[in-house]
C-alpha cells in the first residue's frame, strides 16, 4: 500500500500544461507545474488568430463539427489520426463555452453573444477570437483558473525550473523528472505517478522563427533520448506571412486575410497576357495602380482565395518571389490590408501594432511586408489512445457507418509509448498530419488538457504503488548522470561557440529543410548534421558560474536540438513524397502507397542516431481524396 | 573587437552586470556591428555570442529573460538608456538617435536575481491577493457564459492585455522596492475581474483587499504609469473605477456590516 501521496507533474505552462494542470487538480490529484518561465509569459500568449470551432451560430451558417473534421483532415492530408480530431472537432463548441465562462474577452456582435472571423483552410467563419491577441487572453484565463488551485494548495508551481530528463523505473515506467532551477541551478528528481509534457515546438533548431525563443523542443528531445518515439518529426509548418527580423520573424496572423487582407506583388502583364515581374518592383506600393498587382492566391484559388490551407499559400508567395517577382526583387510580397474599413482594422490592432512597433510603417496606410517563416512543429511526441466505435452524431456524414471517436477517461488517451508520460498540445503528433490548419492548435491545447486529464488522473489512480515509494536510487541514477553531463559542460575547452553554432545549424535547416526539400540539399545537410554532433563535443561555454547560468541551460539544450534536428531530417530523406508542408521536388506528388504512412522515430542510444520506420495511419472514416483547393 | 569581415560600422553598448542577488553592480562596456532593425535583444543576443568588454576582457554573457520577441509576454523588461521598456521592441536605431552609449540596465523596483534578470514573483502574488479569476463551477460543460456588451468587451479586452511587464510600477512614486503598495497594474486587474459578471461575485473581497494598507489609498496619482504601460491600458481610469467603487463599497460596510 501507498504510504505516500500520489501526483501529477505537468511539465509546461502554456495551453495544453495549465488546461492539463487545471483539469487534473480538479479531478482530485495533486500537480506540480513546471515551467522555464512564469507560466503567464508562455509561448501561447503569442497566438493571435482565434480558435475554431463549429458553435451554434457557425452550424445555422450550413457548417457541422464534421466539416471542421473533414477539413481539418484535408488539411492535413489525411496524415492525421482520425479519432482524435474526431473527438477535438466534436468538442470544441464546450471548449469554447468553457474558455467563455471563465471570462476570456471574445469579441462580441451587436446582441452580445460570440463574434467570428474567416481563416485559412476552411470556407465558413468558425473562427472565434479575442481581438488579435486571443492566445494570450485563453492563456491568461487557464493561468487564472491555476492560480486559484495554487491558493488552494492543490497546484505547486515550479516556475524557472527546467525539465531536463524523464525518470522511469526498472518496468519502463515514467515515475518523475529531474529538472534544474536555473537560478540557483539547484538539480533535483520530483517523483511523479504521471508526467504530462506539454512543451510545445520546437522552432528554435530552424534558428529564427515566428515561436518564442524559449520553443527549442529541448524537452522532447530528451524524451525521444529516454526511450519515447517521435511521430512525423519533418512536418514543420511554414507560415505565409511574417515578417523577417534580425532577432526572430514576427507572425502576421492569418487574421489579417480573414478579415480580408489581400496578398500581392508588383506585376505586369506581357502581351500574351502573363504576368512578368515589374520592372519597378521596388517602387512604393501605394503608387502602384490597381493593373499592375498580382493578387497571386485569389487568381489561382478562386474559391479558398487568400484562405487556401499554409503550405499552398507559402509554397505560392515562396516561389513568386523565387521567380522574381518579390517586392524590389527580393524575398518579400505585400500582405495589403490598407482597404479594409477602420472597425475591421480595429479587429487587428494588436498585430498592426506589432508591425508598426517592429517596422515603424504604418500598415493601415502601407501595405506589410511579408515572407513565410518556421512557424509550428505538426509532428511531436508519439502517443496511443483507445478508440471508442459509436453511432455517429445528427450532423455526422458518415452514411450511417459507425463513427470512431476517443473513449473518454480511457488511461492511454495520449500516452506516449513510454507508460505514464502523456504529450498534450503541440508536442504532441496525431492532430494536424502534414499541416494544421490555423486556429486549431489553441483548440488541440485545451481539448487536450481538459478531455485527457482525466485520463492521467484515471491511469494514476489504477496504479498499486506511489512513485514516492520508490526507492532512493532509482531517481539518484539519473540525478547523477544529469550532473556528470553537467559537469562535463562546464570543463569543455574545446573552443567551438555554441551560439554560432546554433546560428549555423538554423540557417542550414531553413534553407534546406522547410519549403523546399531537395533530396540532394537534404543529403548535405544530413553530412552537417554529423558534422555538428562532432563539433558539439567541443563547445566550451564562456560562462561556468554556478548561478543562473544561462549559457550553460542552453548549450545543454543545443545538444539536444542537434538530436532532434537528425530525426527531422531523416524522415524529410526517407519521406520520398510530397504531402502538405512536406515538399519534395524529386517527388512532387502525393504517394499513398507507401506513403500515408506516420514516420515514427526511434532513437538508437548505442549508435547515437535516430531509427525510422513507417507505421499505417488507420482511416477508419474518411478516405483520402486529391487535395488542391481547387486550384486553377 | 570586430572581426575585420564582418561590418566596420560599430555602436557602443554600456550593460550593468550583477554576479548574484547580494553582490555589488558593475558596468561593462561592449563595442556591438551595426545591423538595420536591430533591437536591444539582438543586442544581447550578439554579445552573448561574443563576450568581450571594449578593454578585451572575455567575460560571461549577460544574463536577460526574452520568450515572444513580440511584446507580448512580458518577459524582457529592463531599463534602456534611463527609460523601462521591452528591450525587444525597442529599437537600436532610435537609441542611436539619442546619441552616446546605449545603456541597458536591469528594473530597480525588484530584487535583481543576476544582471538583467530580476524576480516579479510579487505581481504574481498581488494577483493571488485579490483572487484573480472568474470563479466557475468547473470544467464541466455547463453551456455558455453570461453574454457581455461589445462595450463592456471592449474594456474588458483592454485590461485583459497586461502582460505582468511590472513598466507601470518602475514608474511609480509610491511604489518601493520594499513597500507594500500594489500599484497600477494589480488595480487594473481588480476593475477587470469585477467587470464580469460571474467574476463579480468575489467583488467585496477584492474591494476589501484594495482597502487594505497598501491598496488603493496610497495611490499618488502621479499618473506615470499611464503613460509608460507598452500596451496601452487605461490605468488611471481604472485607478478612478476601482477608487470609486471602493469608496461605495467602504460606506455600504459601514453602515450594514458586511
Ligand atoms: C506567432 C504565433 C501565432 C499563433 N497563432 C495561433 C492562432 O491564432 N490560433 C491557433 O490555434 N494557434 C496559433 N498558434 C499556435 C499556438 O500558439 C501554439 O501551438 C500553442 O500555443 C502551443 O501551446 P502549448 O501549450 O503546446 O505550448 P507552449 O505555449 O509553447 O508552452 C510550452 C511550455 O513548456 C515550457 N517548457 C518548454 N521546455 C521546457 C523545459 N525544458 N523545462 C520546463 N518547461 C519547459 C515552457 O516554459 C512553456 O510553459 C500560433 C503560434 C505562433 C508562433
Ligand atoms: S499595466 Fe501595463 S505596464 Fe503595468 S504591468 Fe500591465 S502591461 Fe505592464
Amino acid at each position: 500500500m501507498a504510504t505516500n501521496q500520489k501526483r501529477v507533474i505537468v511539465v509546461g505552462g502554456g495551453l495544453a500544461g495549465l488546461a492539463a494542470a487545471v483539469r487534473v487538480a480538479e479531478a482530485g490529484l495533486d500537480v506540480d507545474l513546471f515551467s522555464l518561465v512564469p507560466v503567464k509569459r508562455s509561448h501561447s500568449v503569442c497566438a493571435q488568430g482565434g480558435i475554431n470551432a463549429c458553435t451554434e451560430p457557425v452550424r445555422q451558417e450550413g457548417f457541422s463539427e464534421w466539416n471542421h473534421f473533414d477539413e481539418t483532415l484535408y488539411g492535413g492530408d489525411f496524415l492525421n489520426h482520425q479519432p482524435p480530431v474526431y473527438e477535438m472537432t466534436h468538442w470544441a463548441p464546450k471548449i469554447i463555452d468553457l474558455m467563455d465562462r471563465m471570462g476570456v474577452p471574445f469579441n462580441r456582435t451587436a446582441e452580445g453573444n460570440l463574434d467570428r472571423r474567416y481563416f485559412g483552410g476552411s470556407l465558413f467563419r468558425r473562427t472565434h477570437f479575442s481581438g488579435a491577441s486571443t492566445g494570450q487572453q485563453l492563456l491568461y484565463a487557464l493561468d487564472e483558473q491555476t492560480r486559484k488551485y495554487e491558493a488552494a494548495g492543490k497546484v505547486k508551481k515550479y516556475e524557472f525550473w527546467e525539465f531536463l530528463w524523464p525518470v522511469l523505473d526498472s518496468s519502463g515506467a515514467c515515475k518523475g523528472i529531474v529538472g534544474q532551477d536555473i537560478r540557483t541551478m539547484e538539480m533535483r528528481a520530483f517523483p511523479a505517478d504521471a508526467v504530462v509534457m506539454a512543451t510545445g515546438g520546437c522552432g528554435l533548431i530552424f534558428g529564427k522563427s515566428t515561436m518564442s525563443v524559449i520553443c527549442n523542443g529541448g524537452a522532447a528531445s530528451r524524451c525521444y533520448q529516454a526511450g519515447a518515439w517521435l511521430g512525423n518529426p519533418e512536418m514543420i509548418q511554414v507560415h505565409p506571412t511574417a515578417i523577417p527580423g534580425e532577432d526572430k520573424c514576427r507572425l502576421m496572423s492569418e487574421s489579417a486575410r480573414g478579415e480580408g487582407g489581400r496578398v500581392w506583388v508588383p506585376a505586369v502583364k506581357d502581351a500574351s497576357g502573363n504576368w512578368t515581374p515589374h520592372p519597378d518592383a521596388g517602387r512604393d506600393p501605394r503608387q502602384i495602380p490597381e493593373n499592375e498587382r498580382w493578387y497571386i492566391l485569389e487568381e489561382k484559388y478562386p474559391e479558398y482565395k487568400n484562405l487556401v490551407s499554409r503550405d499552398v499559400a507559402t509554397r505560392e508567395i515562396f516561389f513568386t518571389c523565387r521567380d522574381g517577382f518579390g517586392v524590389g526583387g527580393g524575398r518579400m510580397a505585400y500582405l495589403d490590408i490598407t482597404h479594409l474599413p477602420d472597425e475591421t482594422k480595429n479587429k487587428l490592432h494588436a498585430i498592426l501594432e506589432i508591425y508598426e512597433k517592429f517596422t515603424g510603417d504604418d500598415p493601415r496606410e502601407v501595405p506589410m511586408k511579408i515572407f513565410p517563416a518556421v512557424h509550428y512543429s505538426m509532428g511531436g511526441l508519439y502517443t496511443v489512445y483507445t478508440e471508442e466505435k459509436r453511432v455517429p452524431e445528427a450532423n455526422d456524414e458518415s452514411d450511417g457507418e459507425p463513427i470512431f471517436g476517443m473513449k473518454h477517461g480511457a488511461p492511454n488517451n495520449m500516452m506516449t509509448n513510454v507508460p505514464g508520460l502523456y504529450a498534450f498540445g503541440e508536442v504532441n503528433y496525431a492532430y494536424h498530419g502534414a499541416t494544421r490548419l490555423g486556429a486549431n492548435a489553441l483548440l488541440n491545447c485545451i481539448f487536450d488538457g481538459i478531455f485527457n486529464g482525466p485520463s492521467v488522473a484515471n491511469y494514476v489512480n489504477g496504479l498499486d504503488t506511489a512513485a514516492a515509494d520508490l526507492d532512493a536510487s532509482v531517481f539518484d541514477a539519473v540525478v547523477e548522470r544529469e550532473k556528470a553531463k553537467e559537469k562535463k559542460l562546464l570543463g569543455a575547452t574545446g573552443g567551438e561557440n555554441p551560439y554560432k553554432l546554433h546560428e549555423e545549424m538554423g540557417n542550414w535547416m531553413n534553407d534546406y529543410c522547410t519549403v523546399i526539400r531537395d533530396a540532394e540539399n537534404l543529403d548535405k545537410l544530413m553530412a552537417k548534421v554529423q558534422e555538428w554532433k562532432r563539433r558539439y563535443e567541443n563547445v566550451s561555454l564562456a560562462d561556468t558560474g554556478m548561478w543562473t547560468n544561462q549559457n550553460l541551460s542552453f548549450t545543454r539544450a543545443l545538444g539536444d536540438m542537434i538530436i532532434y534536428a537528425e530525426a527531422i531530417v531523416l524522415a524529410s530523406i526517407d519521406r520520398k513524397e510530397s504531402r502538405g508542408c512536406h515538399y519534395r521536388p524529386d517527388y512532387p506528388e502525393r504517394i499513398d502507397d507507401p506513403f500515408l504512412k506516420t514516420s515514427l522515430v526511434k532513437y538508437d542510444a548505442a549508435k547515437n542516431a535516430p531509427v525510422l520506420e513507417f507505421e499505417d495511419v488507420p482511416l477508419p472514416m474518411v478516405q483520402p481524396r486529391e487535395r488542391s483547393y481547387g486550384k486553377k | 573587437m570586430i572581426a575585420p569581415n564582418e561590418s566596420t560600422k560599430t555602436f557602443r553598448v554600456k550593460v550593468k552586470r550583477q554576479d548574484t542577488a547580494d553582490s555589488a553592480p558593475y558596468w561593462e562596456r561592449f563595442d556591438v556591428a551595426y545591423k538595420p532593425s536591430m533591437n536591444v535583444i539582438s543586442v544581447l543576443q550578439a554579445i552573448a555570442m561574443n563576450p568581450t568588454t571594449v578593454d578585451g576582457k572575455e567575460t560571461t554573457p549577460p544574463v536577460f529573460l526574452s520568450a515572444c520577441l513580440e511584446e507580448v509576454c512580458g518577459s524582457c523588461t529592463a531599463v534602456v538608456n534611463g527609460q523601462v521598456c521591452q528591450m525587444c521592441s525597442r529599437l537600436v536605431d532610435d537609441l542611436l538617435k539619442e546619441g552616446g552609449e546605449i545603456t541597458i540596465e536591469p528594473m530597480t523596483k525588484f530584487p535583481v536575481v543576476r544582471d538583467l534578470m530580476v524576480d516579479r514573483q510579487r505581481m504574481f502574488d498581488n494577483l493571488e491577493k485579490i483572487q484573480g479569476w472568474v470563479p466557475i463551477d468547473g470544467t464541466t460543460s455547463l453551456g455558455p457564459g453570461p453574454k457581455e456588451t461589445q462595450d463592456n468587451q471592449d474594456i474588458r479586452y483592454a485590461l485583459s492585455r497586461c502582460m505582468t511587464c511590472g513598466c507601470c510600477l518602475e514608474v511609480c512614486p509610491q511604489f518601493t522596492a520594499d513597500n507594500g503598495f500594489v500599484g497600477a497594474q494589480v488595480i487594473s486587474q481588480v476593475r477587470y475581474f469585477n467587470r464580469h459578471d460571474t467574476g463579480a461575485q468575489l467583488a467585496g473581497d477584492r474591494l476589501d483587499q484594495m482597502m487594505e494598507p497598501g491598496g488603493i489609498a496610497d495611490c499618488g496619482n502621479a499618473q506615470n504609469c499611464v503613460k509608460i504601460c507598452p500596451k496601452e491600458i487605461p490605468l488611471t481610469e481604472s485607478i478612478a473605477e476601482v477608487g470609486r467603487t471602493t469608496t461605495v463599497h467602504s460606506i455600504k460596510k459601514f453602515f450594514t456590516g458586511k
